[in-house]
């Protein structure tokens, strides 16, 4: 499966990363390259194969419907770059 | 022997017998560091100056002894920013359990945290944002990684005993690299609360160590349920130590031979050679087993733990810690604080696992993936159903040179062509070094065994080390 950089451009704003033209080039290649090695798993046969959802023999992990302490908004805020009173603070989004 | 040379359970003696004091097992650990981390460098954010450590419970069981901390483990008030430069100034306002449990056990946390690749991405710990760490045994090497930092430190004496975390070899191949001990515990088995998420389905935290009895004791105290991490498992931890009995007579090895093809280096391999023929002097029997999908766990690998990557890096977004890039539209703030905050691996590998989970390419990449996983852990369980453990070495080769993988990540990737299989099944594996090198380099062996039999790991790791020389020997600095 090959990747060309109009692909990796799509995936790039998807992973909300700006990659700079040389990077874009230089990433396409290794992608590139790491994906001709990895096609190596296209040729199992893997028809009767269940994927491993998880490794252990546990399922529905639920706790108790119980309150419990957790952090304080101020300590959750310590170390936001930005805030105001008990919120985290970003760029506007509505105009 | 200097008190920073000693193994965690000889110092816990000799304070106990009152024959030294905690200030001085600090004083010398400091005094190593002020002499050698110029050129080894494991440790980050070293202003040079002695720093208490974390306030614990010295009364208690480990009186005091400090451990070294991977930067990707959470501690409350200590700067712990996963060697990335998008966590600049983050000081987690609450302890990994692993961390809350070495306080009641009366660890003291040790102030400067280890050096890793960013985000846990490498095997070199050359991704570090703060620079590389030196291998101990030459200078001139890489030390492994991802947990290079807490490795180095343990093998050139700046720590007493580290954490590390493993999720394709972070733990045992710098291990094996630095000549020390490293296990990957269980996949369950140690609470990942706090442990920065690279890849969820198999991240471990785990010891690195001077003996095989140092990591019986830290991996007791770390081990265990925790309800935060509902994938840790409600099994009770036995006293490892017990596990240190000396015997091995009549167990059952199996030496996979899809691992002794081409790649591996003749060293390492008439070196491993020589360590499983005095297994067999001990009285274990070998034969040699089949792990048939063994050539399938690096591209596996390389999808799964991209794909979880890519989403649990999704909260690194200059919002909640760390960095942020200014811009005044919400969208570009987050392109721009992940493109001046990720460096190129770890934007690597998001976009490897975005691709891989992404429309139109999940059946063909992840999920079959996640089927070649069932294989190979099938392979183990066949296995194990006849063998007690598995015996391989735990990296192709010895320790490489700094700068001499980094421009292809695909070689770099093949260096964990022995590890990566044990996170990929969820099972336990310890690497216990093994011999040198004619270059000085240390070779490591790793042994595996099923999941939650860790017991049979410290059984026969000790056993050997206890045949062997090569756990005593320390680099000359």
């Amino acid at each position: 499966m090959a990747i060309d950089k109009e692909t990796v451009k799509h995936i790039a704003h998807l992973a909300r990363i700006e990659l700079q033209p040389n990077e874009l080039e230089k990433i396409s290649g290794q992608l590139h390259d790491i994906l001709g090695f990895i096609d190596k798993i296209s040729s199992l046969d893997l028809e009767k194969v269940l994927p491993a959802s998880h490794i252990l023999p546990i399922s529905n992990v639920l706790r108790d419907d119980q309150a419990h302490v957790s952090l304080t908004a101020e300590k959750a805020l310590e170390n936001a770059p930005s805030k105001k009173g008990n919120f985290f603070s970003v760029p506007k989004i509505i105009e | 022997m200097e008190l920073n040379q000693l193994t965690a359970h000889v110092i816990l003696g000799k304070l106990k017998a009152r024959e030294v004091s905690l200030d001085a097992v600090y004083a010398a650990l400091y005094a190593r560091i002020l002499k050698i981390e110029p050129q080894v460098k494991a440790y980050v954010r070293n202003n040079k100056e002695p720093v208490l450590p974390l306030e614990s419970r010295p009364d208690s069981l480990l009186n005091g002894i400090p451990v070294t901390i991977k930067d990707n483990i959470c501690t409350e008030g200590l700067n712990t920013e996963c060697c990335s430069k998008i966590l600049e100034g983050f000081r987690p306002p609450y302890d990994a359990t692993v961390i809350s449990k070495l306080k009641d056990s009366g660890a003291g946390i040790f102030p400067l945290k280890a050096n890793m690749d960013e985000f846990a991405f490498g095997s070199s710990t050359e991704n570090s944002y703060f620079g590389p760490t030196a291998n101990p045994w030459s200078l001139k090497h890489v030390p492994g990684g991802s947990s290079g930092g807490s490795a180095a430190a343990v093998a050139a004496d700046e720590a007493i005993w580290a954490l590390g975390s493993d999720t394709g070899g972070s733990i045992r191949q710098p291990a094996s690299f630095c000549g020390v001990v490293g296990l990957k515990p269980t996949y369950g088995r140690v609470s990942r609360f706090g442990l920065i998420a690279f890849a969820s389905s198999l991240d471990q935290i785990g010891p690195i160590t001077k003996d095989v009895q140092d990591a019986a004791i830290l991996t007791g105290i770390i081990a265990g349920y925790d309800p935060k991490d509902s994938t840790s498992i409600n099994q009770s931890v036995p006293d490892y130590t017990k596990s240190l009995t000396g015997e091995i007579k009549g167990l059952k090895i199996g030496i996979p031979k899809e691992y002794f093809v081409e790649g591996m280096d003749n060293e390492v391999k008439s070196i491993i050679e020589e360590a499983i023929n005095k297994l067999k002097n001990l009285g274990a029997v070998t034969k040699p087993v089949s792990l048939p999908h063994t050539e399938y766990a690096v591209p596996v690998y390389y999808i799964i733990a991209t794909a979880e990557a890519s989403s649990n890096l999704a909260r690194f977004d200059g919002v909640q810690y760390g960095y942020r890039a200014k811009s005044n539209n919400l969208i570009e703030m987050y392109k721009k604080t992940r493109a001046e905050g990720f460096g190129d691996e770890a934007k690597r590998r998001i976009l490897l696992g975005t691709f891989a989970l992404s429309h139109g390419y999940y059946d063909a990449y992840y999920l079959r993936a996640l089927k070649v996983r069932t294989l190979i852990k099938q392979d183990f369980d066949r296995v194990f159903s006849d063998f007690d453990c598995i015996v391989t070495p735990t990296s192709p080769t010895a320790a490489f040179k700094i700068g001499e993988k980094t421009l292809d990540p695909l070689k770099m990737y093949l260096s964990d062509i022995y590890t990566i299989s044990v996170n990929l099944a969820g099972i336990p594996a310890i690497s216990i070094p093994c011999g040198f090198t004619k270059a000085g380099l240390p070779v490591g062996l790793q042994i595996t065994a099923k999941a939650f039999n860790e017991e049979m790991l410290f059984r026969l790791a000790h056993t050997f080390e206890q045949n062997t020389e090569w756990h005593k020997l320390k680099p000359k600095l």
